[in-house]
């Protein structure tokens, strides 16, 4: 039952998107993050909407999977609208009802920030989904490197997250044996209230705790073993290449943003 | 004669806060090329012995010399550790990433090898424990057998002179058991690799060319498989078995048959009742 748990959410395929190098993808959706906060118009949000829309089809990935992934921050989306849309004052007024005063400014802000959030969700979104975890820790590890300069730890982050991802499924499987174990006992998962839930979960999560702590000091022995002794000197099977596609990928960015820039300068609408 | 590649010489330890020595005054030399089981009730000190070949501890007292280096410091802990490769009994809690050609490389890596010998070495070291087409696997989705399959071929990887197995079939099903034996004793015969197998399973430590008993950290019985079981009645008072056919023998013995004391097949067994004739 447990078992069925998908990691992350990746999105295995071939496309222009997935055979970029995992750092190119970061940086291109934080490059994307900075253009949504760039554009100040909605010709420039339609240029980066049609932009999201048009990789996003380029991955083969059905378009439900992004909307699915809007559902959780709906309401945040709603609530931002509507606190812009009431605490801006300036402009022309549209509507004038008791306290509540709406104006043009302030639907143009409220449908700014809307969408931004939108582009947003989207946008990083579309990198889970193309890029596998262990690809996400690679090139986590790769960019903050430099950034040990001054003791940042990016190969022990990289490290905790891929031992982390290596050891989910298992801890899954030992969750579900003392589930086992615990209903054969008599214990009962289903039903009653939240409280009561919660409190049968107890039995489940301490065995789990003692569990996970055991494995852990288990692997530390075995990496210790395999002259583990961090990030210092060490060097890696896999390197991580740049290649034509990611000039390509830069260049696009590029674009991106140079139109957003004209389409701000424009004014149009 | 052979060379000695790990000696040992009256290796003590303790546990921090433990009133009695885990390993009490060990003193064993094994010889290059061996194969040597280790077999030990619970709590007999073999697991701690093994973890002092490979300086994941040091002993309190005495010492041991793995392949010339008696560790000092921290780098030549990591010498000793780069020639005598270790597979633990849990074969999940030894496999560190979530592909198992990764986890292959992860001990190179660790010693600031190559990228390309890396490759090279890895892809070796799966073909040769027959795991090549699980090389892009999760080792979520292995068996018991292989998993430990894959954590011998991460430990072959760095080239070790010595791989000692603490327990590795221990928590195995029959078939990888017999596997993960048969492995290890393939390594031994085609690459001359020495191997301390530490077990609790007769059957196992049976099949060694030579057999150390521990109880209560110390050597209590040590030679030739055939005849440290040859003298039963001390091996089952140390809480462990012997091989059926030596338990008839005695028996067959005990009501007057003349038989030899060193029978472990049911073959060898066969042949001895024939010539009573």
């Amino acid at each position: 039952m447990l078992k069925n748990i998908t990691l992350g959410q990746y999105f295995p395929g071939d496309s222009f998107i997935h055979r970029l190098d995992p750092r190119t993808k970061l940086l291109a959706t934080v490059a994307l993050i900075a253009i949504v906060f760039v554009a100040q118009g909605f010709s420039g949000f339609l240029l980066i909407a049609a932009f999201v829309l048009a990789c996003a089809i380029s991955t083969g990935i059905h378009l439900k999977f992004l909307v699915r992934g809007l559902k959780p921050i709906m309401f945040i989306i709603i609530f931002t609208f509507v606190l812009n849309l009431f605490f801006q004052t300036e402009g022309k007024e549209l509507v004038h009802w008791g306290f509540i005063r709406i104006t043009d400014q302030g639907l143009r802000m409220a449908s700014f920030m809307a969408v931004r959030l939108i582009l947003l969700v989207v946008s990083s979104q579309l990198l889970t989904l193309t890029t596998s975890p262990i690809a996400l820790t690679d090139g986590l590890e790769a960019l903050f490197r430099p950034l040990e300069v001054i003791h940042f730890p990016a190969h022990e982050i990289a490290m905790m997250m891929s031992i982390a991802l290596r050891f989910i499924p298992t801890l899954m499987d030992e969750a579900d044996k003392i589930m086992k174990a615990q209903k054969a006992r008599g214990a009962n998962f289903e039903t009653g209230n939240l409280i009561q839930r919660a409190k049968a979960m107890v039995p489940l999560l301490v065995p789990l705790f003692v569990g996970a702590f055991r494995r852990a000091e288990d692997l530390a022995l075995a990496m210790d073993a395999r002259c583990y002794r961090g990030g210092a000197g060490r060097t890696r099977m896999k390197q991580l290449k740049f290649g034509t596609i990611d000039v390509i990928a830069a260049v696009v960015m590029a674009l991106l943003l140079a139109g957003v820039i004209a389409l701000n300068r424009l004014n149009l609408f | 004669m052979k060379k000695t590649i790990i000696e040992a010489r009256d290796v003590c330890f303790k546990y921090e806060g433990a009133s009695t020595l885990a390993v009490d005054h060990v003193t064993l030399d094994i010889a290059e090329g061996d194969f040597v089981a280790i077999l030990g009730r619970n709590g007999s000190g073999k697991s701690t012995f093994a973890k002092l070949l490979n300086a994941l501890q040091l002993p309190t007292e005495g010492s041991v010399r793995v392949n010339g280096i008696i560790p000092a410091n921290e780098d030549d802990c990591y010498e000793v550790r780069k020639s005598c490769g270790m597979v633990f009994q849990n074969p999940d809690n030894q496999i560190v990433t979530t592909i198992v050609e990764e986890d292959c490389a992860f001990g190179l890596e660790n010693l600031g090898t190559p990228p390309q010998e890396i490759r090279a070495r890895v892809d070796d070291a799966l073909r040769s424990v027959g795991m090549s087409e699980f090389a892009q696997a999760s080792p979520a989705m292995l068996s018991g057998g292989q998993k430990q399959r894959v954590a011998v071929a991460g430990v072959l990887a760095m080239r070790p002179r010595i791989i000692v197995f603490d327990e590795s079939t221990a928590m195995l099903d029959p078939i990888g058991r017999r596997d993960v034996f048969a492995l290890a004793r393939r390594l031994n015969v085609e690459e001359g690799i020495t191997i301390v197998w530490i077990t609790h399973f007769m059957e196992e430590a049976a099949l060694a060319d030579r057999l150390v008993i521990m109880d209560g950290g110390r050597i209590a019985l040590e030679g030739e498989p055939r005849s440290v079981f040859a003298q039963t009645d001390r091996v089952l008072e140390l809480g462990l078995d012997v091989p059926e056919m030596m338990k008839l023998a005695q028996m067959l013995r005990a009501r007057g048959i003349a038989l030899p004391d060193d029978i472990m097949t049911v073959n060898e067994m066969a042949v001895e009742l024939c010539r009573l004739k």
